[in-house]
């Protein structure tokens, strides 16, 4: 089972990150003893940024961007974390969605998280991330998680569990099998016939 | 084996001192530099066509009419020729006229565009690109091959005893290209006709066309054309040259840093790395360009791309001198490795022949 953490922190170390790495952590643990252990790819969207630009003008990603993006679409599940920006993902977060194939996501189960300076931002997980992979076609859980900077200290009790729920969800929904791959046009291709008459 | 240019016909500033030729400076560069080709020993020039500013070659067949008048060998073809919102009456009427006047030297590649708006400027819809080039070319070729048509399609007004004129020259149609950058539908359609496939191969990773050609490989032997490795296939090419690699890095690198279509993206030396791009010595260019055979196959037509980005005429002119020297090499060294069966890319003549040939073996 292969999960891809997709972060768009910009700090080096990042709450973001971090914030992935323990829903990447609670989905392992949960996902511990099942037939197949969950083996993490974490993608730090920083890292791809010239990349990512490069991609939008000129239409096609370098061969390091390439391999992150395959090994995203072709994870069985994705954790997907931004920090807030303007009530909103940030651009280094959409941009990576944005060039990724038609259906690329479509069916597959993605955990959605963001990270922020204060709760007063927390929606940005129902307003702004969860409609972006609802246009994706993908199939969020029903939790989100949400980390405001005082999460981080007293009130980590409740973060931590909205990790845990978050990520049992998650392990739920892939048990569940709901990702089907878009059809290869070049393996299945529509016969020409059936393009002429149509 | 044939060697050209293909020009977008885009009127591009200067980078390097802000200079902005003319539409009619850009038009008779277009015309010098197809002149040029003939006179270096290239085999074709091809025409973009396009219906929006920076661009000026709007009317196709009027700028290669005139390049036929004034050239004895040169193929004239196009890069590409809208079949999404031309009326495909118009496309067989203009080209036949442009084989009766230029003897024959004359083929077409196909494509959609991508322009939006261009559709709607000429009542259509992007959406339904695909369906139009498929019902457009279906009518295009029966224009073509039956002296009276009667058509009724989804697109165009219905015709009821329509015969398209002139016929085309000794009742042999110009071939066809299509070309794609990344529909499957359009390599589908060039297999299902045996017609020949065009990947401009220029601004992506050579892994994308790969894709795509040996699909249209594939799909030609599918249906019934010949082997795989008999499809016919055409690539792109970009290329600047300096005797001196160094030289040719220097030179072109301000014109690459703000080129219309990479410009303020991926560093020289990055899309030198992924894409055809080859800027260096001739003999880095002999090199680079046979690794598409290695890629690809064998393959029947390669056009480079040499006018862009604002580069003066007099720079291009040397650029075309400079494939003129480096083409024979390349046309020898990949005649001697194309194995027997694998066939030249149809010209007028060779489909004369065939047709011949064909009628003799009906009678």
């Amino acid at each position: 089972m292969r999960i891809a953490v997709v972060t768009a922190g910009l700090t080096q170390p990042s709450s973001t990150r971090l914030l992935g790495d323990r829903l990447a952590a609670a989905v392992r643990d949960i996902s511990a003893g099942r037939a197949t252990d969950a083996e993490v790819t974490t993608v730090d969207l920083r890292d791809h940024a010239h990349d990512l630009t490069n991609h939008l003008l000129t239409g096609f990603g370098s061969a390091a961007l390439r391999d992150v993006i395959d090994a995203v679409v072709g994870a069985d599940a994705v954790i997907a974390v931004t920090p807030t920006f303007s009530a909103s993902y940030s651009g280094l977060f959409k941009m990576f969605f944005d060039v990724l194939e038609d259906r690329a996501l479509a069916g597959k189960p993605v955990l959605i998280a963001a990270t922020g300076g204060t709760e007063r931002h927390s929606l940005v997980l129902e307003y702004a991330l969860r409609p972006l992979f609802a246009y994706l076609q993908a199939v969020v859980v029903p939790t989100g998680v949400y980390a405001a900077t005082s999460d981080w200290g007293a009130g980590a009790g409740g973060l931590h569990e909205r990790i845990s729920r978050a990520a049992g969800e998650l392990v739920t929904l892939l048990g569940a099998g709901t990702a089907t791959p878009p059809p290869d046009p070049y393996d299945d291709p529509t016969p020409f016939e059936q393009l002429l008459s149509s | 084996m044939q060697f050209g240019i293909f020009s977008v016909g885009d009127v591009t500033p200067d980078p390097t001192n802000g200079r902005v030729p003319s539409e009619h400076e850009r038009i008779t560069a277009m015309i010098t530099l197809a002149l040029k080709a003939e006179e270096v020993g290239l085999d074709v020039f091809a025409g973009g066509e396009h219906h929006n500013p920076p661009f000026v070659p709007s009317s196709p067949t009027t700028m290669l009419g005139y390049i036929g008048a004034r050239t004895s060998r040169l193929i004239l073809s196009t890069a590409t020729t809208l079949i999404t919102t031309n009326d495909p009456v118009k496309i067989a009427e203009d080209y036949a006229m442009l084989q009766h006047l230029t003897g024959g030297r004359v083929d077409l590649m196909l494509g959609r565009g991508n322009t939006a708006p261009v559709y709607p400027w000429f009542g259509q819809d992007i959406r339904m690109g695909i369906p139009l080039a498929i019902e457009n070319y279906a009518l295009l070729r029966r224009l073509w091959r039956e002296d009276v048509v009667d058509w009724d399609g989804r697109f165009r007004t219905p015709l009821q005893g329509f015969t398209s004129t002139p016929r085309p020259l000794d009742g042999v149609p110009p071939f066809v290209w299509h070309g794609s950058i990344r529909s499957p539908e359009i390599a589908e359609q060039a297999a299902y006709y045996g017609d020949g496939f065009f990947a401009n191969h220029i601004f992506w990773p050579k892994e994308h066309f790969e894709r795509l050609i040996s699909f249209y490989r594939r799909r030609f032997e599918h249906y019934g054309h010949g082997a795989a490795d008999q499809a016919i296939v055409g690539l792109g090419g970009q290329v600047f040259m300096r005797r001196d690699s160094q030289d040719a890095v220097n030179e072109f690198r301000p014109y690459f840093d703000k080129a219309p279509v990479y410009g303020h993206g991926p560093s020289l030396e990055e899309f030198t790395a992924e894409t055809p791009l080859t800027i260096g010595s001739p003999q880095q260019v002999i090199e680079k360009t046979l690794t598409f055979r290695e890629t690809f196959g064998d393959y029947q037509r390669q056009l480079f791309l040499v006018d862009h980005a604002g580069l003066p005429l007099k720079t291009v002119l040397e650029q075309l001198d400079l494939l003129g020297e480096i083409v024979p090499v390349l046309r020898k060294e990949l005649d001697a490795l194309r194995p027997a069966h694998v066939p030249d890319a149809p010209t007028h003549a060779s489909l004369v022949a065939r047709s011949n040939e064909l009628e003799g073996s009906t009678r």
